[in-house]
C-alpha cells in the first residue's frame, strides 16, 4: 500500500498532515466525494476546530453513511485531533452533537480544573507524554513500536474523547491528573488525539505504524 | 499546567534570518531553512517565524522560507509578519505554517482575528504584542518592530483579543529584546493571570535563570528563544535540565 486517501471537507489544514505523510513515503490524494471515500486503500479523517462544523462539513458532501460503510467493511482508517473525536458516537461541544458511532464513546470538555482542583489553560496545547493506558506497563500495541512510554507528542484540544471501554485505548496522557485518550483503535479504526504530524521523530514513527498496519 | 514549551524564535529579513536589539539593529545569523533544521533536530519544541520587512510574497519570500522548513521540519511551526487578511493566512498555512501571529493588522481592524478563528480554529490565530512599559506604569501595546504607538493598554488588549478569538498569545517585550537582561516578568504575568489562553514570552533572555524565572515568576506557557539559540549561548539540552532540576515541567525528548 502506498496511497493514503485524505479526506477534504473544508475544514482546516491539510497540507502539514499531506507532508508528514509524503515524508513517511507515502503518496496521498485528497477527496471530496462519496467514491472517493469508498475506493480509498488507506483513510484518515484529519480536523480542527469544532466537533459540529466537522460533522456538517461530512453530511454537507455526503460523505458520513461511506466513511460508516468503509470502516465497518474492516478497512483502515486514521482520525487526527477533531478527526479521532468524530469517530466517537456523540460530542457535548456546543449541544449534543453525532458522531460517526465507531468508536463507542462520547466527546466531553476538558475540566477547567486539574485532579487537584488547581484551574488550569484550555485548550491543552502543548507536549504531552504518552503512558500506557495500565500506566505500569509499557505499550502493548504494535502501533506503538519503537515508541517508548514517557515519550511526548504534540496536543491542541479543548475536548476530551472518552471511549466506553479500556480495549479502546492504545495511549493515554494526563493533563494536571485528567485522564485523556491519546491513541485509541477498534479493529482496524484507529485515532490519534495528538498531532502525529508535529510531533517530530515520535509522531513520525506512529504514522508509519498506523498506514502500515493493515498489512501485519 | 501543561508542560512549558521551549520555542526557538527566527526574525526574517528577506532570506535571512537576523537578531537586532530592541526590534532593531540587525545582524544577518545566516540561512533560516538550516537553522530550523538544526533546532528541530536539537529537539525544539515549536519555531515561530517572524519576517520584520513583512515581504509575503514572492521569490525568497516568507511563504517560501516557510515552504522549505516545512518539508523537513515536523513540529508546530507558527509564522507573523506582514499577514493583513484571511487570504494572507490561507497563503501561509498552505506554504505549511500551523499558527499565523498578527500585530498590526489586527490592532488596526480587531475583526480579523475573528474572521481568521472562525475559518482556520482559535489554535491556528497567535495574537502578536508588543509591549514597552508605560513611564506611569503597566505597558502600551506598539506596532511595526516597536516604533509606532497605538494608544492601547497591553493587558486590556490581550483580554479583547482573547474574546475575539485568539488561542494564543506572543508576548514581546520591547524593552528587553534582544537585551540578554531577562524577560519581563512582571508583563508576562499580568497577563498570563488575565487570560484563558497560553502566553509565549518573548524577549530578554541572557541566562538560563532568565528562562527559569519567567516561567515561575512569569507564568509563561511558552518561551521563546533567539539570541541564545542563535548565538549557541545556551544549548537546548541544557535549558530542558535546568528547568526539570528547578521543577518546571518540560517535554523531555
Amino acid at each position: 500500500m502506498s496511497i493514503v486517501t485524505v479526506i477534504d471537507y473544508g475544514i482546516g489544514n491539510l497540507f502539514s498532515v499531506r507532508r508528514s505523510f509524503e515524508h513517511c513515503g507515502f503518496e496521498v490524494k485528497l477527496t471530496d466525494s462519496p467514491a472517493g471515500v469508498l475506493k480509498a486503500e488507506f483513510l484518515v479523517l484529519p480536523g480542527v476546530g469544532a466537533f459540529r462544523d466537522g460533522m456538517q462539513g461530512l453530511t454537507q458532501r455526503n460523505l458520513v453513511e461511506p466513511i460508516r460503510e468503509y470502516a465497518r467493511a474492516g478497512r483502515p482508517m486514521l482520525g487526527i485531533c477533531l478527526g479521532m473525536q468524530m469517530l466517537l458516537d456523540v460530542s457535548e461541544e456546543f449541544g449534543e452533537h453525532e458522531g460517526l458511532g465507531l468508536i463507542p464513546g462520547r466527546v466531553v470538555p476538558i475540566s477547567q480544573h486539574g485532579t487537584h482542583g488547581e484551574a488550569h489553560k484550555i485548550p491543552h496545547i502543548g507536549w504531552n507524554e504518552l503512558v500506557a493506558p495500565n500506566v505500569n506497563s509499557g505499550f502493548h500495541d504494535p502501533i506503538m513500536n519503537g515508541v517508548t512510554a514517557g515519550s511526548s507528542a504534540y496536543f491542541v484540544h479543548s475536548f476530551n474523547a472518552v471511549p466506553t471501554g479500556e480495549e479502546y485505548r492504545v495511549a493515554d496522557c494526563y493533563y494536571d491528573g485528567i485522564r485523556i485518550a491519546a491513541t485509541v483503535r477498534s479493529n482496524h479504526t484507529f485515532g490519534c488525539q495528538f498531532h502525529p504530524e508535529k510531533s517530530g521523530s515520535i509522531g513520525l514513527s506512529i504514522i508509519r505504524n498506523i498506514l502500515n498496519s493493515h498489512l501485519w | 499546567m501543561a508542560n512549558v514549551r521551549i520555542i526557538g524564535r527566527m526574525d526574517i529579513k528577506g532570506p535571512n534570518l537576523i537578531k537586532g536589539i530592541r526590534l532593531e539593529g540587525l545582524r544577518v545569523i545566516g540561512d533560516p531553512r538550516v537553522i530550523a533544521k538544526k533546532y528541530y533536530e536539537a529537539g525544539i519544541d515549536e519555531l515561530i517565524y517572524i519576517d520584520i520587512v513583512a515581504s509575503l510574497y514572492g521569490r525568497n519570500s516568507l511563504a517560501d522560507i516557510v515552504a522549505h522548513t516545512a518539508q523537513e521540519v515536523f513540529v508546530p511551526l507558527t509564522v507573523g509578519g506582514g499577514i493583513r487578511s484571511v487570504d494572507d493566512v490561507m497563503t501561509l498555512l498552505r506554504a505549511g505554517a500551523d499558527k499565523i501571529a498578527i500585530n498590526t493588522a489586527v490592532v488596526r481592524r480587531p475583526a480579523l482575528i475573528t474572521e481568521v478563528a472562525q475559518r482556520f480554529g482559535s489554535q491556528c490565530m497567535v495574537l502578536s504584542i508588543e509591549a514597552k512599559r508605560k513611564p506611569g506604569g503597566g505597558w502600551e501595546a506598539y506596532v511595526e518592530n516597536g516604533r509606532e504607538h497605538t494608544g492601547l493598554d497591553a493587558v486590556e488588549w490581550a483580554i479583547r483579543g482573547t474574546e475575539l478569538g485568539a488561542g494564543e498569545i506572543l508576548l514581546t517585550s520591547v524593552d528587553q529584546e534582544g537585551t540578554r537582561k531577562g524577560f519581563d516578568c512582571e508583563l508576562v504575568n499580568a497577563i498570563s493571570s488575565v487570560v484563558p489562553i497560553p502566553v509565549v514570552a518573548s524577549g530578554g533572555m541572557g541566562t538560563v535563570k532568565h528562562m527559569l524565572d519567567v516561567m515561575t515568576k512569569g507564568k509563561a506557557d511558552a518561551v521563546a528563544i533567539a539570541d541564545a539559540l542563535h548565538y549557541d549561548r545556551i544549548p537546548l539540552a541544557e535549558m530542558r535540565a535546568a528547568a526539570l532540576d528547578a521543577g518546571v515541567h518540560v517535554r523531555r525528548p
